[in-house]
């Protein structure tokens, strides 16, 4: 006699281990498909799952097979047309010719293995580049913060949860359809018993009566499928809203790779952002000699070029500050990146600026320099590095893993990290 | 419907039940086994999700594996294809073991589950225990509690030496496999109890037999040689998976448990690859022949009967060279149109058949049949049986590509006098040399510098994929010391030497 189990409760998920050795072993390539996907994607859109692809011949597995070469006869089904002896030019793709193998339609042709990656691996590979701490990891990826919810009733939980109205209607919605039955046919006895002359009938009659009401009494007042319990739900409570400015001079000594650094610094501060504050709101700004407001593809896409203001860009972000976002309705964050250059006055009154008109109403403020030169000062930092307040961070970041550490004391202080 | 009065359908409609699976399984035992005569393992039949038939694949048809990043890979390539819907799910995998495991899907109407039983329950089921290269290559007791055995041993190994050590090592088996086979002598099977004693013990022996001495016993000068000696091994060996583990100089013990593991299981599959015709062949054919079986004997309705042929249909296509989507000869095609042949052959013989076939034509076809499965591969089956009928039907024809010719000529076709070249031919086609090179271990310089010498024969001057050297490298990494490739052509005349060194 054959067995027959049924598995399908069994564990679904036996092939996720083998899949995550294969993307730590083709973390490079995957990296390097990841950075495509970020330069392409929107800093609101960046929390997605993506398809990536890597070369096929990076993760072939070698064997040893025959190469193109030599000599062979392959033999095909379907001769409509072909005679003994007939000669036909040999086909340009070699392989072609030994489709009878299989191998001519299969890994050969595809020039890209591509796949999908989870919301979670994606953003893994991204916070790697950032050398994101696990514990930011965990409170940029996870939601932590949530409210007690009602969402109903349910029938089973525990008695500090108990809804006594709710348990009593429901026992007496069961005790008036158990015992209605039981009512009817008393009242169908009583009524015949009314006319019944005969005693020793009536008699039997009223011990039937009797029986049924033992019947009735013995229904429950109260049992357990009757009990209904308050209902909680976690749901995830972010705080209120915020604004975050981006704020990006695009002069033309900002190159792709000096863009990407700030793109990727924007998208962590609007990912942590995003888990604090129910709604973010992003102002983008970028300025030249002047500053104006953008939207995101012409922020960081649009090629501009001019000299350097960085005081109109403060002065933009403090104009629309004071217009839509009053401080008493808004957390308001600031983030800046910057090569350094400012000439003449400019960085000393940016710095004035900030310091006594935009930082009391921020809640932070962090400046990143992009720098060609990682020695030397550029004069807008030499102005900054004067300000002195909890609320601003300013580092000079050269590659992908110092982004991280400018925003490091407002995870701390925030996240409480 | 039967004759004896109205019908007895065992169900209607496309849905399954628990029940209606048991009831199925057991008419088609009955008919099966006492019908025709199936020899089967008992059937463990396991109803799985899509989710599972996806991990189901990616640990090549066994129901547990060690865990390596190509497996990974598999899955990945499968999922991704299976989620856009490139491509739909096999309904069934079916197990070479015993119990005979076969895998159903969920999503598969009560016709198809049918279907799936019949094709692999009887079919690959019987074909497994019959088939002589089976019996001799694979031992279905055991092959489950041994990859248990070897999915605990790596996994032990993992943490012992690191995941990395473990992976490379692992990397390098995987790219030899195809190498790792015997084709020629049984070796001495052993349970999983047994393999894991022979590990304990071998480790046993080594540290019995550390002893600190050897480390203050003078070096030999270099290049200082002692008496000839003649060549090691003797005979050239084709198992080079084999010779790694028994006589790699630098492998830890851990490492050759890890290539023996890799070895066994190319063994275990070994047989699958050299059977792909019959297999499915003998599997479709007993699906189409119990089927129908059914529903002459009034069990299924004629809905049940279409969804079967039209499935059957799809399975057993066979597109020209010329048509979308050719990938070759199916081998469903080919093996249920070769079996079903047999029996015609027996049953109604024309005087051609006659003529190819004296001793089957107009015998007892389930013999014949029985015969053939049991004692016959691909390349000898199709050598043996397949008829001229069956290529004019297949309208096979032959290509010459030859390297000298600038021109592919054609070499027979389907005609009187191309009918025993083609199969000679065609047959060859599923021989293993055809697509696997030939490389043997010649010699191993035991008492020199250790390297060890391979030699690669070309096949009709085919010469090796670029990616050999890579795989040699793979072999120098287990070896631990040069490896030598000589390269020789038909005759045995060399015609090239090269090192390789992993690193």
């Amino acid at each position: 006699m054959s067995i027959v189990i049924d598995r399908r409760l069994n564990d679904r998920n036996k092939s996720a281990a083998n899949r995550a050795r294969f993307i730590r072993r083709y973390k490079e390539q995957i990296k390097r498909a990841v950075s495509d996907i970020v330069a392409r994607r929107g800093i609101t859109d960046m929390e997605k799952g993506g398809e990536v692809s890597i070369p096929t011949r990076d993760i072939k597995e070698p064997s040893f097979r025959h190469g193109p070469g030599g000599d062979h006869e392959y033999v095909h089904p379907g001769n409509h047309s072909f005679n003994k002896g007939d000669r036909i030019p040999r086909p340009k793709s070699q392989g072609g010719g030994g489709g009878g193998s299989g191998e001519g339609d299969g890994e050969g042709s595809q020039d890209d293995f591509t796949f999908s990656l989870s919301r979670e691996e994606f953003m893994n590979l991204f916070f790697d580049d950032l050398e994101l701490p696990h514990l930011v990891r965990n409170f940029v990826t996870e939601i932590k913060d949530f409210k007690m919810q009602r969402a109903g009733y349910t029938p089973s939980g525990v008695p500090a949860n108990l809804s006594v109205p709710r348990s009593l209607r429901n026992a007496m919605a069961r005790r008036v359809a158990l015992s209605a039955p039981l009512h009817r046919e008393i009242a169908a006895l009583e009524a015949a018993e009314a006319k019944e002359d005969d005693l020793v009938v009536r008699a039997g009659i009223e011990t039937e009566i009797a029986a049924l009401k033992s019947r009735i009494a013995r229904v429950p007042f109260l049992d357990e499928i009757d009990l209904r319990f308050r209902h909680r739900v976690k749901v995830p409570q972010p705080i209120s809203r915020a604004v975050m400015f981006c704020l990006m001079d695009v002069s033309a000594s900002m190159t792709e790779e000096k863009k990407d650094l700030a793109k990727r610094f924007f998208t962590l501060l609007y990912l942590f952002l995003s888990r604090k504050y129910e709604k973010v709101e992003i102002v983008f700004i970028r300025h030249t000699d002047n500053a104006e407001e953008v939207d995101e593809q012409r922020f960081f896409h649009d090629a501009q070029s001019g000299g350097t203001v960085v005081q109109s860009a403060l002065k933009l972000m403090n104009e629309i500050v004071t217009e839509r976002y009053p401080p008493a309705g808004y957390n308001i964050y600031g983030a800046q990146v910057s090569d350094g250059d400012a000439f003449g006055a400019d960085p000393e009154k940016s710095r004035a600026l900030l310091a006594d008109q935009i930082l009391p109403l921020c809640r932070y403020y962090a400046y990143i320099e992009v720098p060609d030169d990682a020695d030397h000062t550029s004069p807008l930092s030499y102005a900054y590095a004067r300000i002195e307040s909890p609320r601003f961070a300013m580092k000079s970041v050269t590659s992908r893993g110092d982004v991280y550490p400018v925003l490091r004391e407002l995870f701390k202080k925030e996240a409480n990290i | 419907m039967s004759a004896d009065g109205g019908p007895r359908y065992l169900s209607t409609g496309a849905e399954w039940s628990f029940d209606l699976i048991a009831r199925y399984d057991a008419a088609i035992k009955d008919i099966a086994h006492n019908e025709f005569k199936l020899d089967t393992y008992p059937n463990q039949i396991e109803i799985i999700a899509s989710e599972q038939m996806l991990d189901a694949y990616a640990s090549v048809g066994l129901p547990i594996g060690y865990p390596h990043w190509s497996y990974g890979k598999e899955f990945i390539r499968n999922e991704d294809a299976y989620r856009k819907g490139a491509r739909g799910l096999a309904y069934e995998i079916v197990i070479n073991s015993n119990p005979c495991i076969s895998y159903l899907m969920e999503e598969n109407t009560m016709a198809m589950q049918a279907l799936v039983i019949a094709h692999a329950c009887y079919g690959h089921n019987s074909f497994f225990k019959g088939n002589y290269l089976f019996r001799q290559w694979t031992n279905a007791d055991s092959i489950i509690d041994y990859m248990v055995f070897a999915r605990r041993y790596v996994l032990e190994c993992e943490e012992r030496h690191g995941a990395q050590a473990v992976e490379e090592t692992l990397d390098s088996c995987h790219a030899l496999m195809s190498h790792g086979i015997d084709r020629y002598r049984q070796p001495p099977q052993l349970s999983a109890e047994e393999e894991q004693n022979r590990v304990r013990e071998r480790e046993e022996y080594n540290w019995k037999r550390f002893d600190d001495i050897w480390r203050t016993v003078p070096q030999k000068r270099k290049g200082e040689r002692r008496g000839g000696e003649a060549q090691y091994p003797a005979e050239p060996q084709e198992n080079l998976l084999y010779f790694v583990e028994k006589h790699s100089p630098k492998l830890e013990p851990w490492q050759r448990e890890l290539v023996r593991i890799t070895r066994k299981m190319a063994q275990y599959f070994y047989p699958q690859g050299q059977t792909k015709v019959m297999n499915e062949g003998w599997a479709t054919f007993w699906h189409y022949t119990l089927l129908n079986r059914l529903f002459d004997k009034g069990l299924v309705d004629a809905g049940f009967m279409l969804e079967c042929l039209q499935s059957h249909t799809n399975v057993v296509t066979q597109r020209g060279f010329d048509q979308r989507g050719y990938g070759g000869v199916n081998p469903y095609a080919l093996g249920f149109a070769m079996m079903t042949d047999l029996r015609r052959i027996c049953e109604n013989p024309t005087d051609e058949d006659r003529e190819w076939f004296p001793d089957i034509a107009g015998g007892d076809w389930q013999k014949v049949l029985d015969f053939a499965m049991r004692n016959y591969k691909d390349e000898s089956f199709i050598a043996q049986y397949l008829s001229p009928r069956l290529i004019r039907e297949f309208h096979l024809f032959a290509v010459a590509d030859h390297e000298t010719d600038d021109h592919l000529t054609v070499d027979s076709i389907h005609n009187e006098q191309g009918y025993r070249r083609l199969r000679r031919l065609f047959a060859s086609q599923y021989n293993r040399d055809f697509s696997v090179p030939d490389i043997q271990v010649t010699r191993y310089d035991r008492r020199g510098d250790r390297s060890l010498t391979v030699q690669h024969r070309r096949h009709r001057n085919r010469p090796l994929a670029a990616e050999a050297e890579e795989v040699l490298r793979h072999l120098s990494r287990l070896w631990g010391f040069t490896v030598r490739l000589e390269t020789c052509d038909d005759t045995g005349k060399a015609v090239g030497v090269r090192d390789f060194r992993a690193g």
